[in-house]
C-alpha cells in the first residue's frame, strides 16, 4: 500500500515557497493599502469611510475563493480518497472561516458610521454570516469526530452540502431584504479606485495561498501520525501461506 | 423500490410505537410558542405580526429533538447497521427515513398551528395553504436533518452538533416558509407567495437529490 | 485474507492478519479479551473496513464488492441488530422484505420456531433477555441463508440449555455446508465442534492449526483488558 500522503513525506523540506508568498502578500497589501488610504481621491457620497472597501471587496473575493477551493477539495476527496485533499480541505475551510469573519467585521465597521447601525441585512453580508456559521459548524464536526476516515468523509459531505447552499441563501436573503429596501454596499466602483482594489486583491490572494499551504502542511503532518501503519512485531513476521485450498 | 417500501413500513411502525415521545416533542414546541410570547410581551399587534416566525422557530427547535430521536432508534441495537449488512441499499434507507421525518415534522407543524392561533390571536385566511407550506418546509428540514442526525448520533457532543450543522443550512427554508406562512395568514396583496413557495420547493428538490446521493458515504464504516 | 489490519483511534486492533479458511469448515478464533477477535469478524462481515490488507470471501473482494460479500455473509454479534420497539416477528418481516424472501407470518413463525422463540413472536424485543436476543439474532442469520457465518462469542451470557442450543445450531449450519468462524472463550466446547483454530494475541495471529491441537493458553487466562473497539 502506498499512499501519496506518506510517499512525499520525506521530500517536504522547509516551506520556503509558502513564506515567500506570505511575505509578498503582506508587501502587496501594504502597498495597496497605502494607495487606498492616502493616494486615492475622496469619494463623492461617502467621504473617507469608503476606503474600507479597499480591503472589504478583496476580502470578499478571497473568502469565496477559499471556500470554493474547500468545495473542490471535498469533491476530490470523495471521489479519489487521497488523504492530501483532506488536509487541503481542512486548511481551506479554516482560512475561509477566518476571511468570512473578517468580512463580517469589515461590514459592521463600514455600516456603523454610514447608516448608524452595526448590521444592515445586506444580502451579501448576511449570506457571509450564514456561511460563517455553516463552516464553523463543519470545523466543530471535525473536532468532535475522532476517527480520521469518518472525519474526512463527513466533513467533505458537509462541505458539499453547505457550499451548494450558498447561492440559495444569497437569493433568499436578497428577496427577503428587497421587501425592506435597505441600502446596501455599492456595486459599481469607478475606475479611479480600481488600482488599490486589484492590488489588495492580489495581496490577499498571495497571503491566502501561502497560509493555506502552511496549514495544509500541518494537517498532513497530523494525518501522517494518525494514519501511521502499525509497527512490525517484536518476534518473527507472522505471514502464513494459504492453507488447504478452497 | 421494494426496499424503500419495506423500510418505510418500519419507520411508520416505529413512529407509531414511539408516539409518546412525539407527543412530548409537541408539548416542547407548544411551550416554546408560549415562551416566545413572553419574550415579546402582551403586545397583541406585534404577536400577530410575527406569529408565523414564532411558529417556524418552534418547529425548527422541535426538529432537533425529533430528528435525534429518530436516529437514536437506529443506533441503540445497531438496527441500521444490521439492515445495511443484509445487504440493504443505503439510499433506500435514507429516503425512507427522510420521508418519515418529513411526515413527523409536518404533523408537528400542523399540530402547532392551533396553538399559534390561540396564543397569538391570529385568524388564518388560507388554512390549507398554511398546511401545504408546513409540509414543504418540513421536507426542507428533513432532508439535510436526516443526514446530519446520522453523523451526530455517532460523534461526540451529539446534542450540539445537529443544530450547529443544520441551522445555518436551512436559513433559506426558514426565510421562505415564514414569509409564505405570513402571506397565507394575512393575505398576499402583491402576489409574492409564488416566489417563496418556489424557493422552498427548489431547496427541497436540490437537497432531496443531493443528500440521497451522499448518505451512503456517511453511514458506511 | 492477507495483511488485514484495522485501527481504532491510535490503537491497532488487528495487525497484519493473514489466513485462509477452507470451504465448509468450522474455525475457532481464540484469544484473550481485547485480542481483536470481534474486530476480525466485523471486518470480514463488512461491518467495518480494514485499514490495510485485502480479503476475499467466496471469491468476492471485501473492499470493492461489499454488497456481494454481504449477500454471502451473516454475523451474530454483540448487538442484536434489532429495533427494540418492534416485535420479534415485525423485525424478521422487515429483514425478509429487504432481502426479498418470503415474509409471510407462517414463514417467520417457522424461523422463530427453529430458534425456540415462537411463543414470543408478538413481544417487543425490549422485553427480551440477552439469551433471547441471541436467538432472534440467529433467526436473522438463518433468514439470510448465508454461506459464511461469523459467530462472535455465541455462548456469551447464556445458560447451559443455551449452550446446548448454540451447539445444535452450529452443527446444523455445519451440516448445511456453511463455513463458520466462531470467536469464543469456550475452548473445550468449541474444539469439539471446530475443525480448525487460530489464536489472536493483541491483534496479531500467533497460532494456526487443527482445533484439537489448540494450545491451552489460547484463551483460558483471566480476562485482562476489556474488549476494545465498538
Amino acid at each position: 500500500m502506498s499512499d501519496p500522503l506518506f510517499d512525499n513525506a520525506a521530500s517536504e523540506g522547509r516551506p520556503v515557497v509558502a513564506w515567500v508568498l506570505i511575505g509578498l502578500g503582506i508587501a502587496t497589501l501594504l502597498f495597496g493599502s497605502y494607495v487606498g488610504l492616502f493616494v486615492a481621491p475622496q469619494e463623492k457620497f461617502m467621504g473617507e469611510v469608503y476606503r474600507i472597501l479597499f480591503v472589504h471587496v478583496p476580502t470578499a473575493w478571497n473568502a469565496l475563493l477559499a471556500l470554493t477551493f474547500a468545495f473542490g477539495c471535498a469533491l476530490m476527496f470523495l471521489f479519489r480518497g487521497d488523504w492530501r485533499w483532506d488536509a487541503r480541505l481542512e486548511a481551506g475551510i479554516e482560512i475561509g472561516v477566518v476571511l468570512s469573519f473578517l468580512l463580517c467585521c469589515q461590514g459592521a465597521i463600514w455600516a456603523k458610521p454610514t447608516w448608524g447601525v452595526w448590521w444592515d441585512w445586506d444580502p451579501r453580508l448576511t449570506t457571509t454570516a450564514v456561511l460563517l456559521a455553516a463552516f464553523l459548524g463543519i470545523l466543530a464536526l471535525r473536532r468532535f469526530v475522532d476517527d480520521p476516515v469518518k472525519r474526512a468523509t463527513w466533513s467533505s459531505v458537509a462541505t458539499v452540502i453547505a457550499y451548494v447552499d450558498v447561492p440559495i441563501v444569497y437569493f433568499s436573503v436578497k428577496w427577503w431584504n428587497s421587501l425592506h429596501q435597505m441600502q446596501s454596499t455599492p456595486n459599481t466602483v469607478s475606475s479611479a479606485f480600481h488600482l488599490p482594489l486589484r492590488v489588495n486583491a492580489i495581496g490577499i490572494l498571495l497571503l491566502l495561498i501561502g497560509v493555506i499551504t502552511l496549514r495544509t502542511r500541518i494537517a498532513k503532518m497530523r494525518l501522517r501520525e494518525e494514519l501511521a501503519p502499525p509497527e512490525p512485531a517484536a518476534g518473527s513476521a507472522m505471514e502464513y501461506a494459504p492453507g488447504a485450498g478452497r | 423500490m421494494r426496499q424503500l417500501i419495506a423500510a418505510l413500513r418500519k419507520e411508520m411502525l416505529l413512529q407509531w410505537r414511539t408516539r409518546a415521545q412525539i407527543l412530548a416533542i409537541f408539548v416542547f414546541g407548544a411551550t416554546s410558542l408560549l415562551l416566545f410570547s413572553f419574550a415579546v410581551g402582551p403586545n397583541s399587534t406585534a404577536l400577530r405580526l410575527h406569529a408565523a416566525g414564532f411558529l417556524w422557530l418552534a418547529l425548527l427547535l422541535s426538529s432537533t429533538l425529533a430528528l435525534a430521536e429518530s436516529f437514536q432508534l437506529e443506533t441503540e441495537q445497531k438496527g441500521l447497521e444490521g439492515l445495511l449488512l443484509l445487504p440493504a441499499s443505503a439510499r433506500a434507507m435514507y429516503y425512507a427515513k427522510a420521508i418519515a421525518n418529513a411526515f413527523q415534522l409536518s404533523i408537528l407543524g400542523i399540530a402547532l398551528v392551533p396553538v399559534m392561533v390561540v396564543l397569538y390571536d391570529v385568524s388564518i385566511e388560507n388554512l390549507f395553504g398554511v398546511f401545504g407550506v408546513i409540509v414543504l418546509g418540513a421536507a426542507g428540514l428533513s432532508a439535510p436533518g436526516t443526514i446530519y442526525s446520522a453523523m451526530a448520533s455517532q460523534a461526540r457532543a451529539k446534542q450540539t452538533l445537529l443544530p450547529l450543522l443544520l441551522f445555518p443550512l436551512v436559513v433559506p427554508v426558514l426565510l421562505a416558509s415564514v414569509k409564505a406562512t405570513s402571506l397565507l395568514i394575512a393575505g398576499d396583496p402583491m402576489g409574492q407567495l409564488k416566489s417563496w413557495v418556489t424557493l422552498v420547493t427548489s431547496f427541497d428538490l436540490i437537497y432531496w437529490s443531493l443528500c440521497g446521493l451522499v448518505f451512503g458515504r456517511v453511514v458506511e464504516d | 485474507m492477507r495483511g488485514v489490519s484495522r485501527r481504532y483511534g491510535r490503537r491497532w486492533a488487528l495487525i497484519d492478519v493473514s489466513f485462509t479458511v477452507p470451504h465448509g469448515k468450522v474455525v475457532m478464533v481464540a484469544g484473550r479479551n481485547g485480542s481483536g477477535k470481534s474486530t476480525l469478524l466485523r471486518v470480514l462481515s463488512t461491518a467495518i473496513r480494514p485499514d490495510l490488507g485485502t480479503a476475499k470471501i467466496e471469491g468476492f473482494d471485501l473492499k470493492h464488492e461489499r454488497d456481494d460479500v454481504r449477500r454471502k455473509v451473516a454475523i451474530l454479534g454483540h448487538a442484536s441488530y434489532t429495533y427494540d420497539e418492534l416485535s420479534a416477528i415485525e423485525n424478521l418481516q422487515l429483514m425478509a422484505r429487504l432481502v426479498g424472501v418470503d415474509s409471510s407470518r407462517e414463514a417467520m413463525l417457522h424461523l422463530l420456531n427453529q430458534v425456540g422463540l415462537a411463543e414470543r413472536a408478538e413481544d417487543s424485543i425490549n422485553t427480551f433477555s440477552a439469551g433471547m436476543r441471541k436467538r432472534i439474532s440467529l433467526a436473522r442469520v438463518l433468514l439470510q441463508k448465508a454461506t459464511v457465518v461469523m459467530l462472535d462469542e455465541p455462548y456469551g451470557q447464556l445458560d447451559p440449555p443455551g449452550f446446548r442450543f448454540i451447539d445444535g445450531m452450529v452443527r446444523h449450519l455445519r451440516d448445511e455446508g456453511v463455513t463458520l468462524l466462531m470467536a469464543t472463550h469456550q475452548l473445550e466446547r468449541a474444539s469439539a465442534l471446530c475443525d480448525l483454530g487460530i489464536v489472536l494475541d493483541r491483534g496479531r495471529l500467533t497460532w494456526e492449526g487443527a482445533a484439537k491441537d489448540l494450545p491451552s493458553e489460547g484463551g483460558l487466562e483471566p480476562a485482562g483488558t476489556p474488549e476494545g473497539g465498538p
